[in-house]
């Protein structure tokens, strides 16, 4: 059977976009996280919908299940093929295919990077621009937006997912479909007024089918972007800061972020705001009104503005951050892993120095924790990221245990952990709405009856 | 084996694949291919399975393995400490693989005829200064040794950059020659491929009988020598005093030894790796191509240190894994430049020259695009000014 299948994947998408050597199979085993190694049987890079479209319909008749693939960087295991059969790497449908300026929107295909999608768009498009993650700029807009991502947007607009106007999708039967405007009009311009069956392929972390396209929202670029720190070595206060700074309604991104090293930075809470503006004086405008939105804390000593080195300024406007993937080095040993977790903003003080004792008690030592203002203050994702050493499998497991215990108290606060790998998807289920959890599996089933699609994921028992 | 100690540190973020301007890939294997396992990464990540006994050595390990053509991307765009290190795990890698004598049988090939014969194709060592007929021999006393390297001595369109470079620097009436027959090939590519212990013999050599014809300064055509005389051959006490080729031009147009005629003509010019990224030069080769009155340069969308490979380097001009198909590097350079509405590529690399004037036919660009080096291009404009 292998062969016959190989064959038609061959036939497919021609040989030199096959794999099922034992070089891929290892490399597609793994995400740079702690999951795996779980191997696929096979590896295929698609170019086109119509492709796509085939290589499911094979796997619908044989019943091999499908992970679809973008750049793999979640982190939590979700395109390591859990239960084998075909990984496809969505990379190669890397066209953007339409940029409206007016409307404010792109059309991209799976595969476009948001390395990509930002260096076209300052090339191109200089008005505009995309909400970007600070994930390495190899990662996929598409993946991103499909997992309730967020990016620097995040705070006036909330999650990537919001941004989402419309997509096109192969179903698990081979069928393909368009949702969003694009249902019934050439523009891919907005999701309303329809019912939203694009919400039927978010936040499903592919077990219900395989975006191709996509239409993603696009902002205003502003010409100048700043950034001020506001610091505090109280983590009660954080939440106030977040409220009374984001009711100015003057900044575009907020991030709190807290770490042990260097030294100088223990124990303290920083509070990144970034403010844009097409004019110095809109700048300062908006500069002061968020320094008077702080003025009595200020006054009172329980927190102030950083001064920022000019390297230090550098480091934080840079879009994407390098340093967010620096984690990974920082005990010498390539991996890092975070639970990242939608939750309550009030509840960051305990996230905060809970965090800490988990970290502690599993001797992970150098945590990084980051927390990014989802809507204006709707929402936090708050991440627990813990460096491993991938030489040491003893570092590996701890940072596992450390990362199911960290999904276990996103739960207990109230949040729900983004983008969950297997254990935190099972949590999340064990405590979901019984009907929910029904209904969930019902459309699952609906959608996908052969359970081929991403299969290990969502799965209800 | 040092380099490979540090080899799980990669995170396999995918910085590398990039640049940060661009929005096309830049990593030539990963162009080409698009599995994750011809990534820079991917690669660090099968070359650990494979040193710990996770993964067997095989056919495709070994494409992966040498497929890289050390370019320099990955380095430039790594945001981890380490990223120094990158390209040394590949070349340790490498010679690993060489010491337990894996290597992929190309590769065999290019080594055993360099041991044997000098070169990698095998030709005869006495057709190795063919190109040079005319063109003086290095004599004890002569200020510049110009060293030409394998590829512009035998393969015959690159042998253009020599002939045209031999005659500015003889208009610049430079006190240079040529060792023609003589030459021995720099070992950058034995080096890079893995085989250090053909390099040393190479290097050993070179240095010995520079000693001996008493030079001191060398003119190195190819980056790829020259990459080996100023950073390899220090590692073996043997430092020599070296300058390229498009260095030397940019000094003599400025000294007024040279002087440029007009040329009517749009050109752009092709960074090469071991030139740019190697070792830095971005500016010389623009301003020597600048002080052509009536030229315009234009630049592709990827340049400096930004520049796409033409997918030449670590031995790949002739073991080319990264040929054939609309993505090889070289074909998606040939077509970048062709968008900037340049007549001519500028190249300053012997290797780079081969491989766009390959990818310029087999994109049927004849007659809308040519390569040139840039000492051709050059000669062009002097010959113009003189009539």
């Amino acid at each position: 059977m292998k062969d016959r299948i190989y064959k038609a994947l061959v036939e497919i998408v021609g040989e030199e976009y096959v794999s099922a050597n034992p070089e891929e199979l290892y490399i597609y085993s793994y995400d740079p996280g702690v999951a795996g190694p779980r191997r696929p049987d096979y590896v295929v890079l698609p170019k086109t919908t119509e492709e796509v479209q085939r290589i499911v319909k094979l796997a619908y008749e044989e019943g091999i299940p499908v992970v679809p693939m973008g750049a793999g960087l979640t982190l939590t295991g979700l395109t390591v093929p859990l239960k084998g059969g075909i990984v496809v790497d969505l990379r190669r449908m890397d066209q953007i295919l339409e940029v409206n300026e007016r409307a404010r929107y792109a059309i991209i295909e799976a595969g476009v990077t948001h390395g990509q999608l930002k260096a076209y768009l300052e090339r191109h498009h200089p008005r505009l621009k995309h909400s970007l993650p600070d994930a390495p700029p190899s990662a996929t807009v598409a993946g991103n937006a499909l997992i309730h991502g967020q990016g620097r947007l995040s705070q006036q607009y909330g999650f990537t997912s919001d941004m989402i106007n419309g997509l096109e999708v192969v179903l698990p039967n081979g069928e393909v479909c368009r949702l969003g405007s694009c249902a019934v009009s050439p523009y891919w311009f907005s999701r309303a007024p329809l019912p939203d069956l694009v919400g039927l392929f978010v936040g499903w972390l592919g077990t219900t089918g395989i975006v191709t396209k996509l239409s993603i929202k696009l902002y205003p670029r502003k010409k100048f972007r700043d950034v001020e720190v506001f610091v505090t070595e109280d983590p009660e206060l954080v939440p106030e800061v977040v409220y009374r700074v984001t009711y100015t309604e003057m900044v575009e991104d907020v991030d709190i972020w807290a770490q042990p090293y260097p030294p100088i930075y223990a124990g303290l809470q920083h509070t990144s705001i970034y403010l844009t503006g097409d004019s110095d004086e809109e700048l300062e405008f908006k500069r002061r009104m968020v320094w008077d939105a702080l003025k009595d804390i200020i006054d009172r000593r329980e927190g102030g503005f950083m001064m920022l080195t000019p390297d230090m300024k550098a480091t934080l406007l840079a879009t994407p951050q390098p340093s967010v993937a620096r984690i990974a080095d920082v005990k010498k040993g390539g991996g890092f892993s975070y639970v990242g977790a939608i939750i309550p903003v009030d509840r960051f003080p305990e996230a905060y120095r809970r965090g800490i004792k988990i970290s502690e008690r599993h001797g992970i030592g150098t945590y990084s924790f980051m927390a990014r203002v989802v809507g204006r203050g709707h929402a936090l994702m708050f991440a627990w990221s813990y460096p491993f050493n991938r030489a040491d499998p003893d570092s590996v497991e701890r940072a596992r245990r450390a990362l199911d215990e960290t999904d276990e108290l996103a739960l207990e606060l109230g949040g729900i952990p983004w983008k969950p790998g297997v254990y935190g998807q099972r949590l999340i289920m064990e405590r979901m709405d019984s009907t929910a959890l029904r209904l969930l599996r019902e459309v699952k089933r609906l959608l996908d009856p052969k359970g081929i699609m991403n299969p290990g994921n969502w799965e209800v028992s | 084996m040092q380099p490979l100690a540090d080899i799980h540190r990669c995170f396999r973020c995918g910085y590398c694949k990039f640049t940060a301007s661009s929005p096309s890939i830049n990593c030539p294997p990963y162009l080409k291919y698009r599995f994750e396992s011809y990534s820079s990464g991917g690669r660090l990540w099968l070359i650990r399975a494979w040193l710990s006994g996770e993964l067997s050595w095989s056919q495709r390990l070994a494409e992966i393995l040498y497929s890289c053509s050390l370019c320099r991307n990955c380095v430039e765009q790594c945001p981890f400490k380490f990223r120094e290190e990158l390209m040394d795990m590949v070349v340790a890698a490498r010679r690993e693989a060489i010491e337990r004598g894996l290597a992929p049988s190309k590769v065999k090939e290019f080594l055993e005829n360099l041991y044997k014969y000098g070169n990698p194709w095998g030709l005869a060592r006495e057709k190795r200064g063919a190109w040079a007929e005319g063109v003086k021999r290095y004599e004890h006393g002569d200020e510049y040794l110009l060293h030409v390297g394998c590829v512009a001595s035998y393969e015959e369109c690159a042998q253009r950059m020599a002939k045209s470079l031999a005659k500015l620097l003889e208009a610049a009436k430079l006190p240079f020659g040529v060792l023609g027959e003589l030459e021995i090939c720099d070992g950058n590519e034995a080096y890079m491929m893995g085989e250090e212990g053909l390099f040393e013999l190479l290097a050993e050599n070179n240095i010995k009988m520079f000693r001996e014809l008493g030079v001191e300064k060398v003119v190195a055509l190819s980056p790829h020598a020259y990459n080996a005389f100023k950073n390899l051959y220090p590692k073996l006490s043997g430092s020599i005093n070296v300058i390229h080729y498009t260095q030397l031009l940019d000094q003599l147009i400025a000294e007024g030894s040279l002087k440029p005629g007009r040329l009517e003509v749009k050109v752009t010019y092709h960074d090469p790796c071991f030139l740019g990224r190697h070792n830095g030069i971005y500016e010389e080769p623009r301003r020597v191509l600048e002080s052509i009155p009536g030229l315009k340069l234009v630049e592709m969308e990827r340049c400096r240190e930004d520049a796409l490979c033409c997918g030449g380097g670590g031995g790949n001009f002739y073991i080319d894994l990264l040929g054939g198909g609309p993505n090889s590097p070289a074909r998606v350079r040939v077509r970048e430049a062709l968008a900037t509405g340049a007549e001519v590529i500028a190249v300053a690399c012997p290797v780079c020259l081969i491989m766009l004037e390959d990818a310029l036919k087999a994109e049927e660009l004849e007659g809308r695009l040519e390569v040139k080096d840039v000492s051709e291009i050059l000669l062009e404009s002097l010959k113009a000014g003189a009539t």
